[in-house]
């Protein structure tokens, strides 16, 4: 047996899908992170409980509204539409938006952790070196929040290769663009083709936890206060 | 010493800085910080005080790592914050020393070393570098990080970094107090010889008197968020005003220039503005200038010059003022001895038996004298 040539093709595209998305989320995540590490606002609160809601939400909740927003009646939609971009469901680039949103906490609270373990004192040092601030944080904040960095993207990684409810919502189940593993294990399950689910999930059970190893391997001086809510 | 009145610009720190209620638990009154001094452009100026007295906060807004309420800092003719425009701490040409080892834990001691270096005011060309690393001591520990290194050596790659980035005002924030007796003595060495070879003025925080005796040029005493003496040390340390701030350990600096040596009995002679000192043979070259302290608990004071005592030295001197003490038995008498200043501390029955008041002729006997370097 092993994987058949649809196997094949959906760990492809789930590697892709959770690639772009750990990717985007780094880039967008990191200003977040450094946001919510330093701010006093009111506002903090909120906004860490919005990056915190996919870890409670059921994902056929969050996939539902976005659904309806990417739909064609939606407000990303009817962006999207103006831009000449079609509408998102049922697409690759939909699935990316889904998981970018369901991954989100994954990525922002491990750098979040990592920047306010920081503290104030190797910025104020840097300061008194006359770094400025994007001199202080490309070259203090960045290198010491590196095992941060690190959990954030292979939790992030990890975690947009397990999502299914999200994806059964907004992308459906079409080959090549939205067929991701867990959907064509699911698949598999429903033709009662256990044999193919076998291969398919015990891959994931040994991917996620070879991923996991690597992270739990970093002595724990390194690897900093990355995992501390996911542990 | 009179390195206050060279013609170095001063620095102007008229200021006030608020800190919310954070000193104690909440609820606790906000703390405000108000200096109104002239230092000196020039030598080491030592803040000195009890903890919570202001003081760090004070060497903070030097640096523009806190906000000034109001008012106006000045540093060699450049005004650094008014209350229109306030230069953001990494504009600021100083070097600054943090209390605890505060190194860049992801590089190593030539990496913050290179970090400093980098940015520096002017170019830093190697020959600087061997030097500060030589000034320092630094030459072995380069390759190591931070978590390798001990305390005392950690805080050495730390004030050689702040020389790298060559500043105008070098600033310290108690970089002793968080070393051990003994990892203090390993490191006192090297603020001696950067006090000796330093261009620049710096401020050196600390609540430890010793470290004041040894490194002031100037004083300036700090408590409860206000400067309650400031000036050359010699001058503040003889203050009556000030003893009880510094308790048992009130005493008087005298700076002098060893003149003899007595091989025979093992005494050295020092000369200073006013007298000589007789003290114990420590090795000083003949010529090294020497800064003595006495303290005001081992001066003694009689009328007349009492020949047949086993006391070493004693100055003639004229009584210029005198004081209570924080202790109701105890007097603090300021002598001027020539031009030096010296304070003894008597019992106020001796006072009144004595006769003594300002003017009066006496003479001070002084039981010992240490030799600060």
């Amino acid at each position: 047996m092993g994987f058949s040539a649809a196997d094949w093709a959906a760990i492809s595209l789930s590697l892709q899908l959770a690639a772009v998305t750990t990717l985007i989320l780094l880039m967008s995540g990191t200003p977040l992170a450094w946001w919510l590490s330093r701010t006093r606002s009111r506002l903090k609160g909120a906004v860490a409980a919005i990056v915190a809601l996919p870890l409670v939400l059921p994902p056929t909740v969050l996939g539902f509204y976005l659904l309806v927003a990417m739909g064609p009646n939606g407000p990303i939609g009817g962006l999207t539409q103006s831009l000449g971009l079609g509408t998102l469901p049922f697409t690759f680039w939909g699935l990316v938006v889904g998981s970018v949103c369901y991954s989100m906490p994954f990525v922002v609270q491990p750098l979040q952790n990592a920047f306010a373990s920081i503290g104030e004192r190797p910025l104020e040092m840097a300061a008194t070196l006359r770094a400025g601030p994007w001199d202080r944080f490309l070259h203090v904040v960045l290198p010491l929040a590196r095992p941060g960095f690190l959990s954030a993207s292979v939790l992030g990684f990890a975690h947009t290769l397990g999502e299914f409810g999200v994806v059964l919502m907004i992308g459906g189940n079409i080959p090549g663009q939205t067929r991701v593993v867990s959907v064509q294990i699911y698949d598999h399950v429903e033709a009662l083709d256990y044999g193919q689910a076998h291969w398919l999930a015990g891959a994931m059970v040994l991917f996620s936890f070879l991923v996991l190893l690597l992270l739990y391997s970093i002595p724990a001086g390194r690897r900093d206060a990355g995992l501390r809510f996911s542990a | 010493m009179s390195q206050s009145t060279n013609s170095n610009p001063p620095i102007i720190a008229e200021f006030s800085v608020r800190l919310p209620g954070a000193v104690d638990d909440a609820g606790s009154e906000s703390f405000q910080l108000r200096v109104n001094e002239n230092l000196p452009g020039s030598g080491v100026t030592v803040v000195f005080g009890v903890s919570g007295c202001g003081k760090t906060t004070f060497l903070r807004a030097l640096a523009g790592l806190q906000n000034i309420e109001s008012g106006r800092l000045q540093v060699k003719g450049e005004t650094w914050h008014d209350d229109k425009s306030s230069l953001p701490a990494h504009r600021r040409p100083i070097g600054y020393v943090f209390q605890e080892a505060s190194l860049f834990e992801h590089l190593t001691a030539a990496g913050n070393l290179a970090f400093a270096r980098k940015r520096a005011a002017e170019p830093v060309t190697e020959q600087d570098l061997r030097d500060v690393i030589a000034l320092l001591g630094l030459s072995d520990l380069l390759q190591q990080r931070p978590q390798q290194l001990s305390g005392g050596e950690r805080q050495r790659v730390s004030i050689a970094r702040a020389l790298l980035i060559k500043p105008e005002l070098l600033l310290m924030d108690e970089p002793l107090a968080a070393l051990d007796q003994s990892r203090k003595q390993e490191i006192l060495p090297y603020l001696d010889r950067l006090r000796a070879e330093l261009k620049i003025p710096m401020i050196y925080v600390t609540h430890a008197l010793d470290e004041v005796t040894r490194l002031a040029d100037h004083l300036m005493i700090l408590s409860a968020g206000s400067v309650r003496a400031c000036g050359p040390i010699s001058e503040v340390l003889s203050r009556l005003d000030v003893p009880g701030l510094l308790g048992e350990e009130a005493g008087a600096i005298v700076e002098g220039r060893v003149a003899e040596r007595d091989n025979e009995w093992h005494l050295v002679r020092v000369d200073f503005e006013g007298g000589q000192l007789w003290l114990r043979d420590s090795g000083e070259a003949i010529g090294q200038r020497v800064r003595l302290r006495t303290l005001a608990r081992d001066i003694s004071l009689s009328l007349e010059a009492d020949q047949a005592s086993s006391i070493l030295n004693r100055l003639p001197a004229e009584v210029a003022a005198i004081a209570e003490d924080a202790d109701p038995a105890m007097a603090l008498v300021q002598l001027a001895v020539g031009e030096a200043r010296l304070v003894a501390r008597i019992s106020r029955r001796s006072v009144a038996q004595l006769e003594l008041s300002p003017g009066k002729q006496v003479w001070a006997q002084i039981k010992s004298v240490a030799v600060l370097h």
